[in-house]
């Protein structure tokens, strides 16, 4: 590569970055303003990230997001890679019908998937925040199966036939063969359900109890007068939580394969 | 073969779930302790709500909802059994026309008597018997403008809002009763009026404003004239005594053909399951502290006689928090369409939204 | 040899799951579509996205989400291209840097930009500071369709990056030993063999933009209706939930139509798949 074509994509990669990461620069702007109104600075202050541990409110609605998006993540994760190995193996015609019910999800909007899951958990079961966590998993089980069949359809069968053939049990060759193989399309399979979770606002408000709030259900019914600012510093903190453990896993793998190559 | 795996799958999804369920809530939903609210977003200063859980003993599962309609929708749904709600005029007509109210039991509320009976009397429009509402918060619905850049004889009737020299400068209020409102007063029109053909040229006019228009807006205008990025805007006053805080050249006014005044307030609905302790929430926020804090925190109107004495007279004297006599006289509440004409407004209202 | 008859019960728990939460939920949506007010049968809601106000609203969706995909597509092409030539060992590092700004919840984000856009926003003092003309962007259907590009970039960058790390770069190098240019390399090798990205990207993008509610909300400002808008406010403003559910489920077998037109362009076995 010529400098500079090595000098212009990294500006146009620098540039998309501006445009993804420049509304966040905002956010942890105001997460420093001392002024109710988000439109006026009104100084530099440390107050909300002081306050925050103080807030009920904001700590429940953090707790409850994080159980909600953990275990449905989880779940999610389980429930998907299982049936994607599933419908790997189906008959083709199976396969498609299960693969078309999978595409349900993605495809409704989200208001309509919302309602439509309310209708269903008011009959069998009281509206809590188990009810928003069969919702999630509801929404991002596809996500997971469509990361890991792919892993799957690469998969060539001759290894894991070979493994049998030496004696391997089928679980030890599943192991030992195919898990490795679909890994990654798992990770990032339970990486999506959880952005997912953690970011959706419509079928939460929907299908959950009266008196559970996630962080997205608490902020919009603030929208209408004016988002606490201990929300942007909460929002700060999380965001540089995950940045700061991208680094860290990242740093990780480095030292491992230095190590690796000695 | 591959069974071992598959089952311990199945044990682990249908393992983990019941055990879920546990730490879920819903089990706990119909003990006496409890009590289901819903109410507005951000319309209670939180320590009132903490000190009604310490003194009374019961527990508060507080739910807000940003818009009337979200409220009546999340309420039709019928997925919650709420206890006590708070929300305005014309949606408890609504509701009571279709039956779905309990009569409060005002002998049960010693803080009652703090109310001001004008309010009580002006919420004859919506609960013409009174027997089933207990006013929260009133308000009007009027221009919030920047003094730098309209004059005030110009804001004084709402045909500003038509003016093409504020083009893209003029936010007008999303909510589909409080737009057509605007538009009836200039016309000249009742604001509940049913007609069709009064409604026909209502939307018309509406039409008309659209390419002025810099925004349709119900939360957070006061956000956009604290920047300046708008000239004037359609708010309520609350929103508007935010606004003004923020920026001096800010000021409010109910122009001259007059507007809407508007009432929320608590009721209990057919789905209570705890009235006695609904009936207790509803004294508390009548109560004299609470109704203070309440105040200070939203700067909404109280209807509370008692917060008066612990407000200082800038305060009181703030025509756009509490609104004069003049002022209210020019205002009407608004009464809830029957199901005909309310389909035919909010079609128009789509149809606007989408001219 | 595996036995794929018994390993495809693993699905099995996730077929009761889909009857359960998928099916019988669309069921009830049907059912109210199908249905008027008064409970008896009736098709009129789903004829009724022939009103002149829906038919308007649902080519404004599909304008704004095609715009959207192409512009997608465009910025996110030479992004996963300049990503997969990337000579740097922690490659996942930057991959996942595309999808790190989720971590801040989306309504924040979009509410950021609103700060940006607005006429007395970041932008324009920006752009008034260095002399230029300012713009007025923010409640307008570009506010719109930038806001959907933002929300939705990751998802076409991400698939065409699988795409492309999945092309043996023996491949494209046999292409320049045999004396094709950079050019013919990637017009005749590198786009082709990277069809299957491109698809799930013009899919993730374009299906969730046509159905979006939420960024018309807070970036048109109440003046572009698109079809997801109509849909909300029957649910909620109009509640005329029998009318929403008609529209959505016309929504839904335009989406399904939209993806099988996609399906038919690729041809590749696994067809019917979304990612």
């Amino acid at each position: 590569m010529t400098n500079v074509k090595k000098g212009a994509s990294y500006l146009y990669l620098g540039l998309v970055f501006l445009f993804l990461y420049a509304p966040i620069l905002v956010l942890i702007v105001l997460s420093f303003n001392d002024s109710m109104s988000r439109t006026v600075w009104g100084g530099f202050t440390l107050k909300w990230y002081m306050n925050l541990t103080s807030n009920d409110n904001i700590m429940g609605a953090l707790g409850t997001t994080i159980r909600i998006t953990l275990s449905s993540s989880i779940l999610a994760t389980i429930l998907g890679t299982s049936a994607a190995i599933g419908i790997h193996y189906m008959k083709k015609r199976h396969a498609a019908i299960m693969l078309g019910a999978t595409n349900i999800p993605l495809l409704n909007a989200d208001i309509v998937t919302g309602i439509s899951l309310m209708l269903l958990f008011t009959r069998f079961t009281p509206l809590g925040e188990f009810s928003v966590v069969l919702a999630h998993i509801a929404f991002s089980v596809p996500y997971v199966i469509f990361n890991v069949l792919p892993r799957l359809q690469s998969l060539s069968e001759a290894c894991y036939e070979a493994a049998m053939d030496l004696g391997a049990t089928p679980m030890y060759a599943f192991y030992k063969v195919v898990w490795p193989e679909i890994f990654p399309g798992v990770l990032s399979g339970f990486l999506m359900a959880l952005t997912m979770s953690l970011d959706d606002f419509t079928i939460t408000y929907f299908t959950k109890g009266a008196g559970v709030n996630t962080l997205s259900t608490m902020l919009y019914t603030q929208l209408r007068k004016g988002i606490q600012s201990e929300l942007y510093a909460l929002s700060t903190i999380l965001f540089l939580l995950a940045f700061i453990l991208l680094l860290v896993m990242n740093f990780k793998k480095d030292v491992r394969k230095e190590a690796k190559t000695k | 073969m591959k069974k071992k795996f598959m089952s311990l799958l199945s044990v682990l999804v249908f393992g983990i779930t019941p055990i879920l369920s546990f730490t879920g809530c819903g089990s706990d939903a119909d003990a006496t302790d409890t009590l289901v609210v819903l109410n507005y977003g951000k319309y209670i200063e939180a320590d009132v709500l903490k000190r009604f859980q310490k003194e009374t003993g019961i527990k508060v599962k507080y739910e807000e909802y940003e818009s009337v309609e979200d409220m009546y929708a999340k309420y039709k749904a019928g997925s919650i059994n709420y206890d006590v709600i708070c929300t305005s005029d014309y949606m408890i007509e609504t509701l009571r026309q279709e039956g779905e109210l309990i009569p409060v039991d005002y002998n049960s509320l010693p803080n009652y008597k703090n109310i001001n009976p004008d309010i009580i009397e002006a919420s004859a429009a919506f609960d013409p018997s009174h027997k089933y509402t207990v006013p929260y918060f009133y308000g009007t619905v009027g221009i919030l403008y920047n003094t730098n850049m309209v004059d005030e004889d110009t804001v004084s009737s709402w045909d500003c809002l038509w003016n093409p020299e504020y083009k893209n400068r003029i936010v007008m209020i999303n909510s589909q009763r409080d737009a057509f409102m605007v538009a009836q007063k200039k016309l000249g029109y009742d604001i509940n009026t049913t007609d069709k053909l009064e409604l026909e040229n209502t939307y018309k006019l509406l039409c008309d404003e659209k390419k002025y228009v810099y925004a349709y807006l119900q939360d957070e205008t006061y956000e956009c004239m604290i920047s300046e990025d708008a000239a004037m805007a359609v708010c309520y006053s609350g929103e508007a005594a935010m606004g003004m805080e923020y920026n001096d050249d800010l000021d409010y006014i109910v122009p001259n053909e007059g507007g809407n005044l508007w009432i929320d307030s608590w009721f209990v609905p057919r789905t209570c399951k705890h009235y006695d302790a609904a009936m207790k929430w509803i004294d508390f926020m009548c109560e004299e502290k609470a109704a203070t804090e309440n105040f200070e925190y939203v700067w909404y109107a109280t209807p509370n006689t008692k917060v008066a004495q612990h407000e200082d007279e800038k305060t009181l004297a703030d025509e756009t928090v509490f609104p004069t006599k003049e002022t209210l006289g020019r205002c009407k509440l608004y009464e809830a369409y029957d199901k005909e004409t309310l389909d035919y407004t909010t079609t128009l209202w789509k149809k606007l939204k989408a001219y | 040899m595996i036995n794929r008859f018994r390993t495809s019960f693993l699905a099995a728990p996730y077929a009761v799951w889909v009857l359960i939460c998928t099916i019988l939920p669309l069921f009830y949506i049907l059912g109210y579509a199908l249905t008027n007010d008064a409970g008896g049968f009736t098709l009129s809601n789903l004829f009724a996205i022939t009103d002149a106000v829906h038919l308007k609203s649902l080519w404004l969706s599909i304008e704004v989400a095609f715009v959207t995909t192409i512009i997608c597509l465009i910025i996110a092409y030479p992004v996963a291209l300049i990503l997969h030539n990337l000579k740097i060992s922690n490659k996942g590092f930057v991959v996942f840097l595309f999808i790190l700004p989720m971590w801040m919840n989306f309504m924040l984000r979009i509410l950021a930009w609103q700060i940006i856009l607005s006429n007395n926003g970041i932008l324009n003092s920006i752009l008034s500071a260095i002399g230029l003309p300012t713009v007025h962007i923010l409640y307008t259907k570009t506010a719109v369709t930038l806001g959907m590009v933002y929300d939705f970039l990751p998802y076409m960058i991400l698939p065409i990056y699988n795409a492309l790390s999945k092309i043996n770069d023996q491949v494209v190098e046999a292409a320049a030993d045999l004396g094709a240019n950079w050019w013919t390399t990637f017009i005749k090798i590198t786009v082709p063999l990277s069809k299957d990205g491109i698809i799930s990207g013009i899919i993730m993008v374009f299906v969730p933009a046509l159905s979006s509610f939420v960024v018309s909300n807070l970036l048109g400002g109440g003046k572009v209706l698109l079809i997801g808008n109509v849909i909300e406010q029957e649910f909620t403003l109009a509640r005329n939930w029998n009318l929403g559910s008609g529209l959505s489920i016309i929504l839904m077998i335009f989406v399904l139509l939209s993806m099988s037109i996609m399906n038919k362009v690729d041809e590749s076995e696994n067809g019917g798949m979304l990612v």
